[in-house]
């Protein structure tokens, strides 16, 4: 069994005026000690998914479909069990590290603080752990007198790996955690992270809008657009969806002559939740749309090597 | 540019329909309408003679009669009229001291924000010298020296009550600069003079809107506490009004009316321009907007 | 045609004395595309707003056409319709209540262009945005994040400027919308012989458009050449570990520490507390500053030793 299942999950937002479909029927799963990378652009849902796994959506969201964590429905879950299970199996990583942390408190206190709350430990341990913690992420132990603002933004972002790892979840959730960061600060964070999930057999469930983080760091990637999974697979290998293609053709690689001053994008921007277009939501983006986009909507199909895309050209390839 | 009129148009009725939302507004609205409809139609009832000592033909302090339906004063006078007739010096005096207020704490507050340089430095510790000077005390100083007439109490009151409104436009004036568009601006060739009068007024119009309508409240309140004092423009207002009901014992001898029609009229109005003005506040500060 | 002559820019930052900007040669030549690359922090921004007038240099000089910027208030104004902005926010760098139109025809106000109907039509067709008349009265909240940057470069276009400076100019944009924002750009240079000096972190997209590459570090330029030479056989270990974050590189050199602090510039090479491969001479012996060439050089102690 799966560490972590969604089943035909969608999240909708009610607004004035009507629903608005944020996340429609994603079905995804994943095991222990597995990284999943999702990636997406703005609007494609990825963070709404992120949020109703552990049901952190703002109360004018509806969740629908199952999220099975350990095989238990987070949906249907009593508050107390959830509270458990967010703070003992599954934490989560915001982008965010300058407002995830309280300024005036010191860092230590905040990383025991779960440790305590739930007395877990009691303070002479909860100190060792936390300095045990800190060491895990790279910091030294003397930073847990320091307060938030004392550190730069990769160290902030490392305290909050370390308060995601305080009480050893089997799972994280990792939304853009190195958005906000330089090339060389991501890239620590990012070796960071592989090595932890390495190291303590952790799940990781990464979303980003940058397909070449996740290419690196996750073994599997989930492709959405406009609040569906368009493609999943093997990370590294070929994309089948022209979404996808397009979508990695944007992140070039530096030596490669074909994108040497040939800059690629798609036409068009990504459609407005609240007016999909129909058929396939990609095809009016399309450069390979039959006429046919317009009316059918294509469920993912088989793409050959653990790969499945939800475009109509892919059946007809394989 | 019909097609701008258009824009324009909707989006006033937009801003309308927000409006709408707020009872309290709309209330204050309508007092306000009546108030200022019967203070500019006043003279076609009646003239300033309701106000001469001379011409009071009733009983002196008679309570509510059909003559007087709001009694009469100490010379004779009725209350009614005297309260009709007051108006036009208590609303002219509230919306011009306010305007001057907000023209000086506008302009001050904007060179404040937008001259980071010594010029801001010097704008802004006269402004908070004038925030601490007690604004009562100075305006009756002011009113005294210059002596008694209306200009000198608009003068008076615009004068000590515009740093607050300086301080707020300088922080406005500080958020809006800080946006790239600014930046933009500066790249494209901008002097000084465009930015504040193209970016930052434009942007800091409605909060003056919803300030500048609570500072004729205040300006209304301040012109009657310096009447009272004894620092009036020798016109009837609903200040001075309240002033002659306490020099003849009003209170001592019964005479309710005396007291209670000046100070209800300038609670009422006051009650509305604060009402349309925290209206106007929330339907065109975004902020607020967005936290609803 | 624009050039950055030995500059250097300082501010005050808490109490201390920080180089933002410590000494740099950098040309932009005609209807060339020049990316200047570096973590946040090196000063690669605000070496962009000193060329633009917004700052003023403590040291050196801005070139324009072979003359020295002049920054009284009416030179400044001549030189701000030779050389364009474009910032990396396109939703902040729109007034919110302005429209389109109003947004575009700023510039052509202010320099009192006449027929300002025309430019405007001109400049945002220029940008992609056609037909112009359908976009004249929308406000910015009413586009989408790439038809607003678009907005922006017609509004840099409208005053027909030979340089555009462009800050992170994609870096707010989804990554499907970014190519044909790059592609404009490249079209612009194309079709109006527009220069462009194109400020970014990524490397990918210097590879994509530019022409030529610098890099920078606290405050100077450590490495520049032609694109294919700098990206592809890289001189200078810095530039090196650059490219060896990136995701298809085989081999990672992930520099330890944090971006460093310009009120605090170490001795000798700037470089040195980070570099992977420091040596003697490196902790003592300052570096030249590089002049403004166009072949590739880098500001390296182990180049020394192997010429």
């Amino acid at each position: 069994m799966s560490l972590l299942e969604l089943d035909d999950v969608s999240v909708t937002y009610r607004i004035a005026g009507g629903e608005v479909p944020a996340v429609r029927g994603v079905s995804l799963a994943l095991n222990a000690g597995e990284a999943l990378g999702i990636v997406g652009e703005s609007g494609s849902g990825k963070s709404s998914l992120a949020m109703a796994i552990l049901r952190l959506l703002p109360r004018d969201a509806r969740t629908g479909g199952r999220i099975l964590l350990d095989g238990d429905d987070v949906l249907t879950m009593t508050w107390g069990r959830l509270r458990a299970v967010r703070w003992a199996e599954a934490s989560i990583v915001f982008q965010g590290a300058q407002h995830g942390l309280n300024p005036v408190r010191r860092i230590g206190e905040q990383i025991a603080e779960p440790l305590l709350v739930h007395k877990l430990a009691g303070p002479e341990k909860a100190r060792r752990r936390v300095a045990e913690l800190l060491d895990q992420v790279g910091l030294p132990a003397w930073r847990a007198k320091s307060y938030p603002h004392e550190l730069s933004g990769g160290q902030r972002q490392r305290v909050m790996i370390a308060m995601a790892l305080a009480c050893e979840p089997r799972l994280i959730i990792a939304d853009e955690p190195t958005t906000a960061l330089d090339v060389m600060v991501q890239a620590q964070v990012l070796t960071l992270i592989k090595e932890l999930v390495a190291a303590e057999d952790i799940a990781l469930l990464m979303i980003s809008h940058d397909l070449s983080v996740l290419a690196d760091l996750c073994d599997r990637l989930a492709v959405m657009y406009a609040g569906r999974v368009v493609e999943t697979g093997p990370s590294g290998g070929a994309f089948a969806h022209p979404y996808s293609r397009a979508l990695s053709a944007a992140f070039p690689t530096i030596g490669d002559p074909a994108s040497r001053l040939a800059p690629k994008g798609l036409g068009g921007d990504p459609p407005d939740p609240a007016e999909l277009p129909s058929g396939c939501v990609f095809h009016p983006r399309c450069p390979v749309a039959l006429e046919s986009c317009s009316t059918v909507n294509i469920d993912l199909r088989p793409a050959g090597d653990r790969r499945t895309a939800a475009c109509v050209l892919v059946g007809e390839e394989v | 540019m019909s097609v701008t009129w258009t824009r324009r148009k909707r989006s006033l009725l937009r801003f309308w329909a927000d409006y709408r939302g707020h009872k309290a507004g709309v209330v204050g609205l309508a007092v306000l309408l009546v108030a200022v409809l019967l203070a500019l139609i006043a003279p076609l009832f009646i003239d300033a003679g309701v106000t001469n000592v001379v011409r009071g033909t009733g009983e002196k302090l008679a309570p509510p009669s059909w003559d007087a339906p709001l009694g009469t004063d100490e010379s004779g006078r009725s209350v009614l009229l005297m309260v009709w007739w007051g108006s036009r010096t208590s609303l002219l005096i509230g919306f011009l001291a306010a305007l001057l207020s907000m023209v000086i704490g506008t302009v001050l507050g904007i060179v404040a924000g937008h001259f980071r340089g010594w010029i801001g430095a010097v704008v802004l510790r006269v402004t908070d010298w004038f925030l601490v000077l007690p604004s009562l005390v100075t305006a009756l100083v002011l009113a005294a020296i210059l002596g008694g007439s209306t200009t000198t109490i608009i003068v008076a009151i615009g004068v000590t009550s515009w740093p607050s409104t300086a301080r707020l436009i300088r922080a406005q004036t500080l958020a809006v600069e800080a946006r790239p568009y600014i930046e933009r601006s500066t790249a494209l060739g901008g002097g000084h003079w465009h930015i504040t009068t193209r970016h930052v007024l434009p942007n800091v119009a409605p909060l003056l809107l919803a300030s500048t309508t609570l500072e004729v409240a205040s300006a209304i309140v301040t012109e009657s506490t310096l009447a009272f004092l004894g620092i009036s423009a020798n016109k009837t207002s609903w200040g001075t009004m309240l002033r002659g009901s306490y020099d003849w014992g009003a209170a001592t001898s019964g005479a309710w009316w005396y007291i209670l029609v000046p100070g209800l009229c300038i609670v009422t109005v006051v009650m509305a321009f604060t009402l349309c003005g925290r209206a106007l506040e929330t339907v065109l500060n975004p902020r607020l907007r967005s936290a609803r | 045609m624009l050039e950055a002559r030995n500059l250097s820019v300082e501010f005050a930052s808490r109490g201390r004395r920080a180089r933002a900007v410590d000494g740099v040669n950098l040309a932009v030549g005609a209807g060339e595309i020049v990316a200047l690359v570096g973590e946040s922090g090196c000063g690669k921004t605000t070496l962009a707003r000193t060329l633009l007038g917004l700052e003023k240099p403590a040291g050196g000089e801005v070139f324009y056409d072979g003359k020295p910027l002049s920054y009284k208030a009416r030179e400044l104004k001549a030189y701000r319709r030779r050389v364009q902005l474009v910032l990396q926010d396109p939703t902040g760098s729109l007034n919110p209540r302005q429209t389109v139109y109003e947004a575009v025809a700023e510039g052509p106000r202010i320099h009192k262009l006449p027929d300002e109907e025309k430019v405007v039509a001109d400049a945002l067709s220029r940008a992609g945005l056609r037909p112009p008349e359908r976009f004249f009265l929308r406000y910015p909240h009413e586009l989408s994040g790439g038809q607003r940057q678009r907005v922006v470069i017609a509004g840099a276009l409208a005053l027909n400027p030979d340089v555009l400076i462009a800050d992170e100019p994609v870096a707010s944009l989804d990554a499907s919308v970014r190519g044909e924002i790059l592609a404009l750009l490249l079209r612009l240079r194309d079709d109006l012989g527009l220069s462009a000096l194109v400020v970014t972190h990524d490397l990918g997209l210097a590879w994509n458009i530019a022409d030529r590459v610098a890099v920078m570090y606290l405050g100077r330029i450590v490495e520049s050449g032609p694109t294919e030479q700098v990206l592809q056989s890289p001189q200078h270990p810095y530039t090196k570990a650059l490219l060896s974050v990136l995701p298809e590189s085989p081999e990672k050199i992930v520099l330890t520490g944090e971006p460093p602090d310009p009120t605090r510039i170490p001795s000798g090479c700037r470089f040195h507390p980070r570099c992977q491969v420091v040596f003697g001479d490196c902790r003592t012996v300052p570096l030249q500053i590089l002049p403004a060439a166009e072949t590739q050089q880098a500001a390296c102690h182990l180049l020394k030793l192997d010429g």
